[in-house]
């Protein structure tokens, strides 16, 4: 059973956002980094760019496959995760401390929308059949 | 499981889904007289009846022998070169002969050896960081170059590619016709009508957004471009550098890794110089490198040397999650394979040359084409139309229509070069001509007192 933090919000696509005031940190987690396996390379949005809820924002590509990560929330990326160019394997050792990006919320009602730890962890079960 | 046929009921729905009554209407925009006749009892009846082999034979040496043995002084992107024996005589050896990258790749490790020591060897030629395992041709190279740079310039988010008209006329079209429907624009640079180059000196401070410029090296004209300058401003304005380029000229000439403060991102071009005939037009095989950043946009197969379980060397396809098996729809191209036999050729004949060889047929090339320059300029009503160096080619101006000059050459089997009246009609009565290591003073001297000739007519 993968770990799943209970003070972070989720989505159906494996995203995880932590929220501090108006800025979203955004990460894959640990359910996805399995799923995908050793990671190789990470691809990251520039700063400044600005994405709507659900857009393709990042790539995240592992031995197995290359796969899109979703922007959770509209709004524009703050910071990236540069250490993550030369350390992308940090994601599959510590998914909740190897963040991707910042993006300060353009809507923070739509965390509203997001799924809670245990509807979470339901998804993953689900998707591991 | 059984391979199942659509039933004439499956067929009959699709057709009304689309609105459309017969298979027949889906061929309507073939012209009739190139179809067979539908009226016909006999389907493909207009299709002769068989032949043995021995009449395949007859047909095929009857219709080769038409070709004669030329004189040819043509370039335009397709060159004669020396071809050593040993090169297709070990290309064509069972153990090589394959067209592709093979399927189950890794179980070929000779085929993957020889792709990797392909891309070192590109990479050498062209200074870049990494190759790739080939592509299809120049022309279709330059178009995958372009799609590639709008991806990879994350600076500009621009869809406008800067391409100079004195890039090849084909890969032009080619290109245009490949990214134009991705919203991708290729704007036109002015070549100097003197000097048969870009001068730099038109190059505006305010270009406005652009995701690349492209740099033909040597340009369609044989022109050497002002490459370090070129380069620069690309840069200074947020633009990557395409360098389309012959790679037998690179043997001599400054490598794109080294154009200005820089040097070029991406480098590609037609790969038919190094060991492959002038065979009808073709196949050819397209090139492509770039600087390490760039590599997971590049498409096209990549081989790459690592080492297995028991620590010996191995080869191995590599960075594939950017193709179209794992990324779909969003891989960096549809593009999945490589163009196997024309590398292999390419590939040999490359290491029996060495870089000294191919430095040498490079100088010898330039070296000819100089001659020829000289020789044929000397005829009264011809000139020289541009004044910048170039490689192993050249535009001349005739005080004759090139057309009739040509077809009378031809009579005397002298195939004198390309007619630039169509794609350059500014240009006049130009003619482009080339002459490669393949020539010797005899030939140029024939070349020269036949167009005496027909100039004195």
């Amino acid at each position: 059973m993968s770990n799943v933090p209970a003070e972070l919000k989720y989505t159906k696509s494996h995203e995880w956002v932590s929220v501090e005031g108006d800025t979203a940190t955004v990460g894959i987690t640990d359910h996805a980094q399995d799923l995908l396996g050793d990671m190789v390379f990470i691809e990251l949005p520039d700063v400044g760019a600005s994405f709507e809820k659900g857009g393709d924002c990042a790539v995240v590509e592992s031995v197995k496959a290359a796969s899109d990560v979703y922007s959770p929330l509209s709004g524009e990326v703050v910071e990236v995760n540069e250490a993550l160019a030369d350390n992308p394997e940090a994601v599959n050792n510590e998914p909740y401390a190897s963040w991707l990006f910042k993006l300060k919320m353009s809507d923070a009602s739509q965390l509203d929308d997001m799924l809670d730890a245990e509807t979470y962890s339901g998804v993953a079960a689900d998707d591991s059949h | 499981m059984p391979f199942v046929p659509h039933t004439e009921e499956d067929i009959r729905v699709m057709l009304e889904t689309i609105g459309v009554d017969s298979i027949e209407d889906l061929f309507d925009e073939i012209p009739k007289n190139l179809r067979h006749d539908l009226g016909d009892e006999k389907p493909l009846s207009k299709v002769p009846d068989g032949l043995p082999e021995s009449g395949v034979g007859r047909v095929m040496r009857t219709r080769a022998s038409m070709d004669g043995s030329p004189l040819c002084f043509i370039g335009a992107g397709a060159y004669e070169h020396h071809i050593p024996a040993a090169v297709w005589e070990i290309t064509t050896r069972g153990e090589f002969y394959s067209a592709y990258t093979p399927y189950q790749a890794e179980a070929s490790q000779g085929t993957l050896q020889l792709l990797y020591e392909f891309q070192t060897m590109i990479a050498s030629l062209t200074g870049m960081d990494v190759s790739n395992g080939s592509l299809y041709d120049g022309a279709s190279s330059l178009a995958e170059a372009v799609l590639m740079s709008v991806r990879a310039n994350r600076k500009s988010k621009s869809k406008r590619i800067l391409m100079p008209r004195s890039t090849h006329p084909h890969y032009r079209k080619t290109t245009n016709t490949i990214v134009k429907n991705q919203g991708i624009t290729l704007e036109e640079l002015d070549y100097d009508r003197e000097g048969g180059h870009i001068d730099p000196a038109t190059l505006t401070d305010e270009p406005g957004d652009f995701a690349a410029l492209v740099i033909p090296y040597p340009n369609f004209f044989g022109v050497l471009e002002d490459v370090d300058v070129l380069t620069d401003w690309a840069h200074q304005h947020g633009a990557l550098v395409i360098a389309v380029v012959n790679p037998l000229a690179l043997g001599l000439l400054k490598s794109p890794a080294q154009w200005g403060e820089n040097g070029a991102d991406i480098v590609c071009g037609e790969g038919q110089p190094l060991g492959v005939p002038m065979a009808s037009g073709g196949p050819y095989y397209g090139i492509m490198c770039c600087k390490q950043a760039l590599v997971r946009q590049m498409p096209g197969r990549i081989v790459g040397r690592t080492v297995d379980m028991d620590g010996k060397p191995g080869y191995t396809l590599t960075l594939q999650a950017r193709e179209q098996h794992i990324r779909r729809s969003k891989a960096t191209s549809n593009i999945c394979t490589n163009q196997g036999l024309m590398v292999t050729a390419s590939t040999i004949h490359m290491a029996l040359l060495g870089a000294e060889g191919l430095k040498r047929v490079a100088a010898q090339s330039h070296a000819n084409k100089q001659l020829l320059v000289e020789k044929l300029s000397a005829v009264k009503g011809v000139s020289i139309k541009f004044n910048r160096p170039s490689f192993h080619e050249a535009v001349l101006t005739l005080d004759l229509p090139v057309k009739d000059v040509l077809q009378s050459l031809a009579d005397n089997n002298i195939l004198g070069g390309y007619s630039l009246t169509e794609d350059y009609p500014e240009l006049g009565n130009a003619l482009l001509v080339c002459a490669t290591e393949t020539k010797n003073e005899t030939d140029i001297e024939l070349y020269a007192e036949q167009l005496q000739r027909i100039f004195t007519m």
